[in-house]
Order: structure tokens, then C-alpha cells, then sequence
């Protein structure tokens, strides 16, 4: 093989080395190089006075797949400090594969302190849910965002869409969730639900369940949100009104649950079902691993997997 | 007591572990080095280049390595590496006219001054398996060179150009600065500058399936090949204080200029059009799926009507990214139990409502669902 750079060499060990939690030399800190950081921190800046406005970024190709959460990713990057504590979660949960994935990623390129711990984190990540716990100020939550657009199912045309921002048309919308009405009796969107942030905005708040939409509104922490493969960044400013779009007649609802916790009794969360065997039997526990153990290490029993099957 | 599923690290070490393993095959096999992989993969190196947007055959034959002969991973592999290297300088535009030709062939004209140069094709092969390559070791029979100093060879578009047949370039001051699509987002609608940069990097089976629908009918271009070249082009950059541009070194292209037909408009007499399709290394389909391409999307430019896929701007360009493109794809394996537990309680939700209408109200039995 021909000679190779003394940087690519360290390059190829350390990727050798992949199982490691080492901090990786020939990287910057947080991955990215100052300049696209600076650059992503600019986006951030102008995301965060204009609340809900998608500000296109130069998204940079990352180590993981497009759609594995580099917009979220970048952002942390770009946030990130030898000081700050992390945690990141997909689904409410520390442990799938893809929240330890990036978790590493973090601690291999910056060395942070990382926590499952929602109180202790200063910067956690996210993919699909909102913590249970409320975020307090000086936390920042980061969302992975697929596709930041929320006209885009109704308009595919990036041109379009653009100009329905700017002209705050936002017909289209009311109509599918009107269609929605007349079709079922209710609005039928359950995830990704349509918010309007300060009054101007319509903002996807990325496929969290609209469940979570409520803890968005007037949050003392900021919110931030980066689609990568999209090229977009947006923000919520801590304190900022998030209102779910609805009707006077047919307002906002939340989704109920018949069953609590199995694991802790909750009846105020959002609840994943577990199937325990091939006759039906079925169980609910919280999506949030977090609170669900704090919970339990507070003392507070669930009924256990013999809950009934739901009707 | 249940807990939530544990164990997702253990996991992920294990998987990495068995990849690597998977990746090495037999241990009585020999490994493969990545100097051999440079020599005798050429054209995987080439494409992996090409799509990864980085001239560098080691790295792309470490990187075809590492994936497994997966071209695609190993593009992503090789993007990924190439996000974070600095920009030492911008280079001037390549010319291909003084392209030291390896191959050099047109379509709409049987001789040309530099003539028509086979090079090393497939093209005229009989498709069949060569068993004697299966038994390992013989060399190659010396390849036939020609003697004597190259002829000069002028761009077949540039001789239709002195008649002015074909379009005119646009000025080069419009594209003094081209636009970098990876570092600036792009912002539809396109200029001609980003739309070739976004399909030089596009996927060759996306961009020759747009290509081949045009042929088809779904928005006709009429295309001849113009010209296909590849061979080594030298790249220079201007070094402050140096009234020269100093060359920093050679690199193989393939060039493809489509001419198609246009029957011309109010302000433009018909003349012939132009495509353009240019990759690193020996990707001659890329290079011609890739001018087809090119031609069609000016559609709008040249005042044709949109009807088809291939014409799209927004379509082509937003698809064509094969690391954009199956990243989201395989984004789908990750898990979605919250979304698809929304979606649970909807659908019970809405089935219960319709079981409920369908009730007679008093005195009869509960349905059991």
C-alpha cells in the first residue's frame, strides 16, 4: 500500500478501534471542524429569532446514514462543550441501539459527561419524545428531525411551500385537518402533529407523539431541531408559545390511556405497548426509561404484566 | 417485575465484532490488500471517486475494503472523510481540450482531427466468462501503443460551435464563482453550475434510469454523443504572488457531451443543444446518463414545457444523492414503537367508533370486541 498520511493512519486504527470510548485525536472536538460550527451556530442564532422559521443550513455529511439523526447531531455538535452533560434518548429511551450509537459517538470525539439522567443533563438529544420530566432553564433539548417541512405531505414542492410560509397561508393545512373532521369525527394525526409557534409559524415538531405537543408550549428550556438530509434548522425559544393547530369546535385532545405503568403505576404518560405472548397478552409501560426508574426506585409499583388485555 | 428491554450496547459491540469477521471471509484466503483493490477494481475505485466526490484512489480502495465491496457504503464512507478536510485552494477550471487522451470516441462524425481512440473498452467484448482468468498468474499480452507525439484533439462541440449550430456556452464570468452544494444548501430553483455539481455526485443507477426514460419518450431530448473522452487532465491553482498557476497534479476524467436537437424559439433560430456529464476516473455510463440528464433538466431554461420526471428540477436533484437516499431508506429499521403506538390507538379508536354506530342503542347485547 502506498504511504498514507501520518493522520490517515491514526485514522484507520481509531476506526479499527471502534468498540473504544477513547477520545478520538485526529478529530475535532464534537467531530466537526470550528468553521462548520460557527457556521451551524449562526443558523442556531437566526433559528432562535425567528421561532418556528426553518433556516436552511450547509448540512454536512456525517459519519452515520442520513436519517439516523445528523441534523440533531450537528446541532449538539455545534452546542456542545467540555462542561456540558449529555444524554440522548430515541423513542423516551437511553438504551435503544441508535441513542447508545450516538451517545458513543459523543464520547469518543468530545469526552463529555454522558447520564440518562433527565434532571442532570444540560443538552439531551432526542428522536420522537419529549421527556416526562419538565426541562428547567439553562437545559437545552435537541430534536432529530426526518422532515422539517410540515406542507410537505400536502405540497412537495420546496418552492411552494416557501411562499406559503412567507405569505402565512396556511389554508392547505386547516383543510386536511378539516377533511380529517368530515372523514372521521376527528383530526386523524397522531404524530408530527402541526404546531403554530409565536402566533406565526406552522412548525413540524418532528414525529413526536401529540402526546408531547403540550410540554412544548412555553418550555423554560430551548428547544432546538435539526433535519440534516432536509438542510434545515429551527427553534423554540425558551417561553415561547406552541399552540396545536385545531378548531374552536373541534379543539386540541390528548390521547388517553385505559391502562396505567405496568413497571410503575404512572397514569400521566405515554405508555409503549408490550406484547408478552402470541395469545393477545399485552402489557403497558412508559416510553420514558428514566422516569419510569426513577418511579420505581421512589417506591411506585404497576400492576405488573398480569393487566388485562385492553379492549 | 418487567424492566424495558436492555442490552442494546453488548449488542451493537457483538454486531461490530461479527462484521468484522463477516468482512474477512475465510482466514485461509489470502486478505485482500487495498493496492490490489486500487489496480485490479479500477472502476469500483473510479465510481466510489466519482460519487464520493473525492480524488483519492487509496482511500476509495480502503474504503471499497472496509464496506465489503458494498459501492455504496463505501461512497458514504469515503463522504464522510471528505466532510471534514480543510480547503487548502480552489482550483481552475480543468481543460479538457488538453485532456491527454486514453480514449476518444464521437458518435456524429466518422473522423475527426485526434481521430477516434478506442482505449480500453468493454464495448466490442463478446459477453463471455473468461475461465482462463479463473486460473490465476498469466499476464496480460503487452497493450499496443502508438508512436509519435498525440495529434491535437479540439472538442467536437467546439468545431459545431464555429458554425454556430450549437449553443454558445455562457459566458464564463457567470460562473466565475460556482456554487458548493456542501457548503451552501441548495436553493431551488437551481443554476446550471450546482445542478451539474449535484449530478456529477448523484447515483449512476438513479441518473441512467432518468436518462434511458428520456429515451423512451418521457420527454425527448433527441441526443447524439458528441464526444466521450477520458485520459488525465492536469489541475492547477493560482498561488498568490505567482503570475502562473502552478499544476498541483493529474487526475483521470471522463468527459460526455451530448448534442441533441432544438427546434429553436421567437428569439433563437434552431440549433443543436448541449448536455454535459463529467466524472473522476472511467465512469463513461455515469458520464452519459449524467449529460442526458443535464439536457433535459434545462428544459425550463430553453423555454420547453415540464411533463416529465426526468425534466423535474425538484424531483432530480432532491433524489439523486444515493447517501441522502439510503440513509432514509434504511432509517425505516430504526424503531418507531411511539409513532406506531399512536397509530395503534387511532386505529382501535376509530374501529371502536364504527362498532359503536354499527350497535343497535337499547336492549340488545353488548358486542364483545
Amino acid at each position: 500500500m502506498p504511504p498514507m498520511t501520518d493522520a490517515r493512519m491514526k485514522t484507520g486504527k481509531d476506526a479499527a478501534a471502534e468498540n473504544g470510548t477513547t477520545v478520538n485525536a485526529t478529530y475535532n472536538f464534537a467531530f466537526l471542524d470550528e468553521q462548520t460550527k460557527r457556521m451551524i451556530r449562526r443558523a442556531l442564532l437566526k433559528a432562535v429569532a425567528i421561532p418556528g422559521y426553518q433556516v436552511p443550513f450547509a448540512s454536512r455529511e456525517m459519519p452515520m446514514p442520513y436519517g439516523w439523526g445528523t441534523g440533531g447531531i450537528q446541532v449538539t455538535a455545534s452546542v456542545i462543550g467540555p462542561e456540558d452533560v449529555l444524554k440522548v434518548i430515541d423513542q423516551g429511551s437511553d438504551d435503544t441501539t441508535n441513542a447508545i450509537s450516538i451517545r458513543k459517538f459523543f464520547e469518543r470525539t468530545t469526552g463529555v459527561e454522558t447520564t440518562e439522567k433527565t434532571a442532570a443533563a444540560t443538552l439531551i438529544q432526542t428522536r420522537h419524545r419529549i421527556p416526562e420530566a419538565p426541562l428547567s432553564e439553562g437545559q437545552i433539548l435537541i430534536y432529530q428531525v426526518p422532515i422539517p417541512e410540515p406542507l410537505r405531505f400536502l405540497e412537495p414542492r420546496e418552492t411552494e411551500t416557501r411562499q406559503m410560509h412567507a405569505l402565512e397561508e396556511y389554508g392547505l393545512m386547516h383543510v386536511k385537518l378539516y377533511e380529517d373532521i368530515a372523514r372521521h369525527g376527528h383530526i386523524a394525526t397522531t404524530y408530527a402533529y402541526p404546531v403554530k409557534v409565536a402566533g406565526r409559524y406552522v412548525m413540524d415538531p418532528s414525529p413526536t407523539p401529540k402526546f408531547d405537543n403540550p410540554k412544548m408550549d412555553a418550555m423554560p428550556a430551548l428547544q432546538l431541531f435539526g433535519a440534516g438530509r432536509e438542510k434545515r434548522i429551527y427553534a423554540i425559544p425558551p417561553y415561547t408559545e406552541v399552540k396545536s393547530l385545531d378548531f374552536d369546535d373541534h379543539p386540541f385532545e390528548l390521547p388517553t390511556w385505559d391502562s396505567v405503568c405496568a413497571a410503575c403505576g404512572a397514569a400521566d404518560t405515554y405508555l409503549d405497548e408490550v406484547i408478552l405472548d402470541d395469545q393477545g397478552g399485552r402489557m403497558f409501560v412508559c416510553s420514558d426509561t428514566d422516569h419510569c426508574a426513577a418511579r420505581q426506585a421512589a417506591g411506585h409499583r404497576g400492576p405488573g404484566p398480569a393487566t388485562e388485555p385492553r379492549r | 417485575m418487567y424492566v424495558a428491554v436492555k442490552g442494546g450496547e453488548t449488542a451493537i459491540d457483538n454486531a461490530h465484532r461479527l462484521l468484522a469477521v463477516e468482512r474477512r471471509g475465510d482466514p485461509a484466503i489470502a486478505e485482500l490488500s487495498v493496492a490490489q483493490i486500487r489496480e485490479q477494481l479500477t472502476l469500483a475505485v473510479d465510481r466510489v471517486m466519482t460519487e464520493g466526490s473525492l480524488y483519492d484512489p487509496d482511500l476509495a480502495a480502503l474504503a471499497i475494503k472496509q464496506a465489503r465491496g458494498d459501492l455504496l457504503e463505501a461512497i458514504f464512507l469515503l463522504r464522510a472523510y471528505r466532510t471534514t478536510l480543510p480547503r487548502l485552494a480552489e482550483s481552475q477550471p480543468v481543460d479538457t481540450g488538453r485532456m491527454r487522451a486514453r480514449r476518444r470516441i464521437s458518435a456524429t462524425y466518422k473522423d475527426l482531427p485526434g481521430g477516434q481512440v478506442l482505449g480500453p473498452t468493454f464495448d466490442y467484448t463478446h459477453r463471455l466468462l473468461d475461465f482462463a482468468l479463473a486460473a490465476e498468474g498469466a499476464a496480460p499480452t503487452e497493450a499496443a501503443t502508438s508512436d509519435g507525439p498525440a495529434e491535437a484533439m479540439p472538442r467536437v462541440t467546439d468545431l459545431l460551435a464555429g458554425e454556430d449550430l450549437i449553443e454558445r456556452e455562457a459566458a464564463t464570468e457567470e460562473f466565475e464563482t460556482p456554487g458548493d452544494l456542501t457548503r451552501d444548501p441548495l436553493d431551488f430553483p437551481l443554476d446550471r453550475d450546482l445542478r451539474l455539481q449535484a449530478l456529477a455526485r448523484g447515483d449512476e443507477g438513479f441518473l441512467m434510469a432518468l436518462a434511458y426514460s428520456t429515451q423512451r419518450g418521457y420527454g425527448r431530448t433527441h441526443p447524439f454523443a458528441g464526444e466521450i473522452r477520458m485520459g488525465e487532465v492536469e489541475v492547477e491553482i493560482v498561488v498568490e504572488d505567482l503570475p502562473f498557476p502552478v499544476v498541483v497534479g493529474e487526475i483521470t476524467v471522463t468527459e460526455c457531451e451530448m448534442i441533441n436537437q432544438f427546434k429553436g424559439s421567437k428569439t433563437q433560430p434552431p440549433q443543436f443543444t448541449r448536455g454535459y456529464g463529467l466524472t473522476f476516473g472511467f465512469c463513461e455510463r455515469k458520464a452519459m446518463s449524467m449529460a442526458l440528464v443535464d439536457r433535459s433538466l434545462r428544459a425550463r431554461d430553453l423555454g420547453e414545457e415540464v411533463t416529465a420526471p426526468a425534466q423535474d428540477e425538484e424531483f432530480v436533484i432532491a433524489h439523486a444523492d444515493n447517501v441522502e437516499a439510503s440513509g432514509f431508506v434504511q432509517h425505516l429499521k430504526l424503531p418507531h414503537y411511539v409513532d406506531f403506538q399512536s397509530e395503534l390507538e387511532m386505529v382501535r379508536k376509530m374501529r371502536q367508533e364504527i362498532a359503536m354506530a354499527a350497535q343497535p342503542p337499547e336492549g340488545a347485547n353488548a358486542a364483545d370486541d
